[in-house]
Order: C-alpha cells, then structure tokens, then sequence
C-alpha cells in the first residue's frame, strides 16, 4: 500500500492561515491504513488546526470529514457539493489523491497535508517499510523476492557491493543490506551461481525516468459516443 | 599490451607495481595537488585521481588526471557512478583518452549521504559492475552501452576495486572473479589493516587461479594519529581495524612513526604473498611521506619502462 506521513502542523496551518472556511478531508484506504491520513487522523488533524488557529487569532471554520478513497472520482462525486462550500480543502490523502481532486474538480484549493513516502507494508505495529519503487519492470524472480532497486541505497544488480557489513548496509547500520539478503535467500535455495551472471545495465525507461506513465487496458476501456 | 599505460607496462614485467593517489581540493587551484604528484614522481608508478571521494564536491577528476598528462605523469582517473549516467559517464570516458589519460578505475562511490551535498539525488544508473563492462565493450566491441558504434576506436586500462573486508566474506572472491570478467585487469583493494583477513582472502583468490587473470594491488594507508585510525574504524565505508592495532599506535610514545611502521611492515608482507601484484598506497593528507614509505619498503627505485 501507499504510505505516507502527515505534514507538521505548522506546515498545514501555514498553508490554511489565509483562508476562512477550512475543510480537512481525510482518506480512509491506504493513509487511513498506515495510520497517516483516515478519518482518526482528519479528526485529530482538524482538532490541532482549530486550536493553533485559535491561539493566532485566526477566525473561519475548520471542519473535517473522510472519503472512502479520494484517488477516484466516484467517491470524490459523493460529497462534492459539500466540498465546494470550502476555501480551502486540505487533503489527508496521498499525492494521488490531491491531484484526483483538482483534475475532477478544477475549482477547488486543495493542499497537501501529508508527505507520500512509499509503497511498503507494516513489518511491525507502527512501522512500515518500503518495498517497491514502481521501476516498471519487476526483478524479484532474479532476486528471490528481495528487491534491489528498492532495498539498495544504490539499487545496483550486481551485489553486494563493498559497503556491506554484517549484513548491513554502509550508510546506516538501521539499513539491512539488500544484496546481502539476496545472497542468504540464493544459497539457502542453492542457487549461489546465479550471481556469477552480470546483469546488465537496466532499462529505466520503463520507470519514472521515461516521463509519467500512463497504464492502457484497451480490453477494459469502456467506448464512449458511439 | 591493451593501451601502453606505465602501470599496464610494470604490472606486465612481473615487477611490483606501486601506486599513489591524490585527492582533488575543495577549489579550483591545483597547485598543492601538483605539488604532491612532484613530489612522489619517482617513488609512483602512476597516480589515482579520486572522483568526489566520500560523495565531496571537489575539482573534476579528470581535469586533474589531464594537468598530471601535462606534467608528463601518469593518472589513473576513478570513475564513480554515483554521479552521472551512461550518457555522463561515457562521454567523460571519451574526453579523458582526448586528453591523454590511459587508466581508469571504476567503482560505485560512497554514497552521496556521506559527503557536503547529503540533499543530491544519487544517480546510480548503471553500477560498478556494469560500468566495467560497459567501458570494456567501448574499448573491445566499439559500442556503446546502448548499442550504437563509436566513431574511433578506444584505448584505456581498465581496474576495479575489492573489498576483502566486506561481507559476505564468501562472496568477495565470487565478486573478483565477475570483476574480471566483466573487464578488470587490475584490482586495487580496500585499506588492508586486518592482514590476516586479506591473507585469507588471497588464499581463496589463489585456490581459483584468479591472481593469474588480474594484477591485485592491496591497499594500505599510513595512520597519521590514533584518531585518524579511530575515525576510519568507526566512519569510513569498508575499512576494518583490528582492535590491536588500534591498541599498538595508542601504546606508542611517536603515533606517526608507529603509524608508518604499520605501514611500511604491511607492504613488506604483501610482497610476500603470492598473487600480490603490487601496491597502492593511499597517504590521503600526508602524501609527503609516501616516498618514505616505497624506500623502506625496498620498492625504490620504481622502474623505467
């Protein structure tokens, strides 16, 4: 899932102070899940606002309510009346969800309340990891399932490099080593003599660094006007 | 003979190769750098240029590697990848052998969170591993990583560098090995301190034939005061000091001399080892005594090719 954490509170009320009519919109699928931007965190979120406001004679309203997810339009269309009523919409959701709003609904202010991170999971209660980059062209099967271009401070594919330690990496001891894993999962499934393959310089035009990608399912797509 | 360098030539003649290496400053004037390579010109067989070491903005590598041609010496320019991209990386590659420079040593580079510019987006396009083989390709199949051909041909000796002192130590000696096979013909390593270790490296080096297919220089480094060795133990990537040394320069009445002692004993050990090709040493800020340091060692004069 996508995860994210929230904006410090000085940050939102700055981008909130000139407005009267504040409205804090939270996203109940993945930042409501990473406990981040869900309907908890817009209420705490709008509770902090109001206050700060307060203490800076700022006047206006701070209201707050929650869309299922604010990455898709159907669910934006359900309360959309409501939120034109706003100067200003600070969303609690991801940076898709920010800019789905603006692009369905041009009138409206929306500004990020959150910072997005990642794509991880929880490894543990309150700590989530980040596992996937979206690089487009999946190596997972050459790795055992340990990805390099995520997990590798310099996402190399040919590891480790001569910064491992104790199985950590070299720019921080709270980083595990990547490659070093890699190594680990090969010879406990015997398959060491993979590494002595160079692998060969990688494609990132299938990532970001070939411009925004656009997905097309042509078998999905729904024909229109005719 | 690949590309004719001074240090392909010694390493060929079966001699002990030596090598110093200089760092480039935080500023434009190179006077101080000139003055190091002057000053160890006949005690080096050539001279690495390193490439923003510890991701540190300084003077281009290869605008120092291309004063040193003018003075008539021998760089080996490092090239990271940390920095540029393939488009990057070979262009430069193209510019260095138009200003005359022969050796290149790849490798990845300290990652930019250690150095003055922690905020940079790292590049990484490409790694150490498929940077040799890339300039490799360049030099032996005339194309470029994408495919498309050169316009004249290429000419450089190509290095890499090992890191015996990183883990998984069983891995080290398969990452030699794709090294050389992806185009290195000469291996600098890591600072050895931990000889044992380094030994032990070799041996498994040896068992494969490998110092047969490449020139191995082990890497030391004097140490100039028990906080430089206390700093490189604890801050820089891949260096491991063995508590004992730590504890022989702490008991020592003059830190330098020991420092140098340390040093000087580590080269005379390398000498013995079968497979060791030679020697580089890395007298970063105090690169006065290198001279020293090749004389006691019994490696001077060095030879004229």
């Amino acid at each position: 899932m996508i995860i994210a954490e929230r904006k410090p509170l000085e940050e939102i009320a700055a981008m909130a102070a000139p407005y009267e009519r504040i409205c804090v919109l939270g996203c109940n699928t993945c930042v409501g899940v990473c406990m981040a931007g869900g309907e908890k965190e817009a209420e705490e979120t709008a509770a902090l606002l109001r206050i700060h406001r307060k203490r800076e004679n700022q006047g206006g309203v701070v209201e707050v309510f929650s869309l299922e997810r604010q990455c898709e339009y159907e669910f934006i269309d359900q309360v959309l009346e409501k939120l034109k009523n706003y100067d200003q919409i600070v969303s609690l959701a991801c940076g898709v969800g920010v800019q789905t709003m603006i692009e369905h609904v041009p009138s409206l202010r929306v500004v990020p309340g959150l910072n997005t991170t990642s794509m991880g999971y929880p490894t543990e209660q309150g700590v989530w990891a980040e596992r996937c980059v979206g690089c487009g062209n999946c190596v997972l099967h050459l790795t055992m399932g340990v990805c390099p271009i995520t997990r590798c401070c310099k996402s190399i594919l040919n590891g480790p490099c001569g910064g491992s330690a104790e199985g950590k990496c070299e720019i921080s001891d709270d980083i595990d080593c990547a490659w070093h894993l890699i190594h680990e999962r090969l010879s406990a499934f015997g398959r060491i003599s993979d590494l002595e393959e160079i692998q060969p310089p990688k494609d990132w035009s299938s990532s970001h660094h070939g411009g925004p990608r656009t997905s097309v399912r042509e078998d999905v797509r729904i024909d229109s006007g005719e | 003979m690949i590309a004719g360098s001074n240090l392909e030539k010694v390493i060929n003649s079966g001699k002990f190769v030596v090598s110093g290496e200089l760092g480039p400053p935080k500023g434009s004037d190179i006077t101080q750098l000139k003055h190091h390579a002057e000053e160890m010109k006949d005690h080096v067989d050539a001279y690495n240029i390193t490439d923003n070491q510890t991701a540190i903005v300084r003077t281009s590598s290869i605008a120092c590697g291309s004063t040193l041609v003018q003075m008539g010496l021998e760089p080996i320019i490092q090239i990271t990848v940390r920095d540029r991209n393939r488009i990057c990386i070979q262009s430069d590659v193209l510019g260095a052998q138009a200003l005359g420079i022969k050796n290149i040593l790849c490798l990845s580079g300290d990652h930019q969170n250690f150095g003055n510019e922690p905020a940079s987006k790292g590049v990484y396009d490409i790694d150490s591993m498929q940077l040799l083989k890339g300039l490799k390709d360049m030099r032996d199949e005339n194309c470029f990583i994408g495919g498309d051909e050169l316009e004249s041909p290429s000419s450089y000796y190509l290095g890499a560098v090992a890191n015996p002192f990183a883990d998984p130590f069983e891995y080290r000696v398969d990452r030699l090995e794709k090294k050389i096979k992806a185009g290195a013909s000469f291996i600098q390593t890591q600072c050895i301190f931990d000889i044992e270790r380094f030994e032990k490296w070799m041996e498994m080096v040896r068992a494969r034939g490998l110092h047969k297919k490449v020139a191995i220089m082990g890497g030391v480094t004097p140490i100039k005061s028990l906080g430089a060795a206390r700093y490189m133990k604890n801050n820089v990537s891949g260096i491991t000091i063995p508590d004992s040394l730590i504890e022989r320069i702490k008991g020592a009445e003059k830190k330098k001399v020991e420092g140098l002692n340390v040093c000087v004993e580590t080269i005379q050990r390398l000498q013995e080892i079968e497979g060791v090709a030679g020697v580089h040493i890395m007298a970063i800020a105090w690169e006065e005594v290198v001279p020293e340091i090749v004389e006691r060692a019994g490696l001077y004069p060095r030879p004229k090719l």
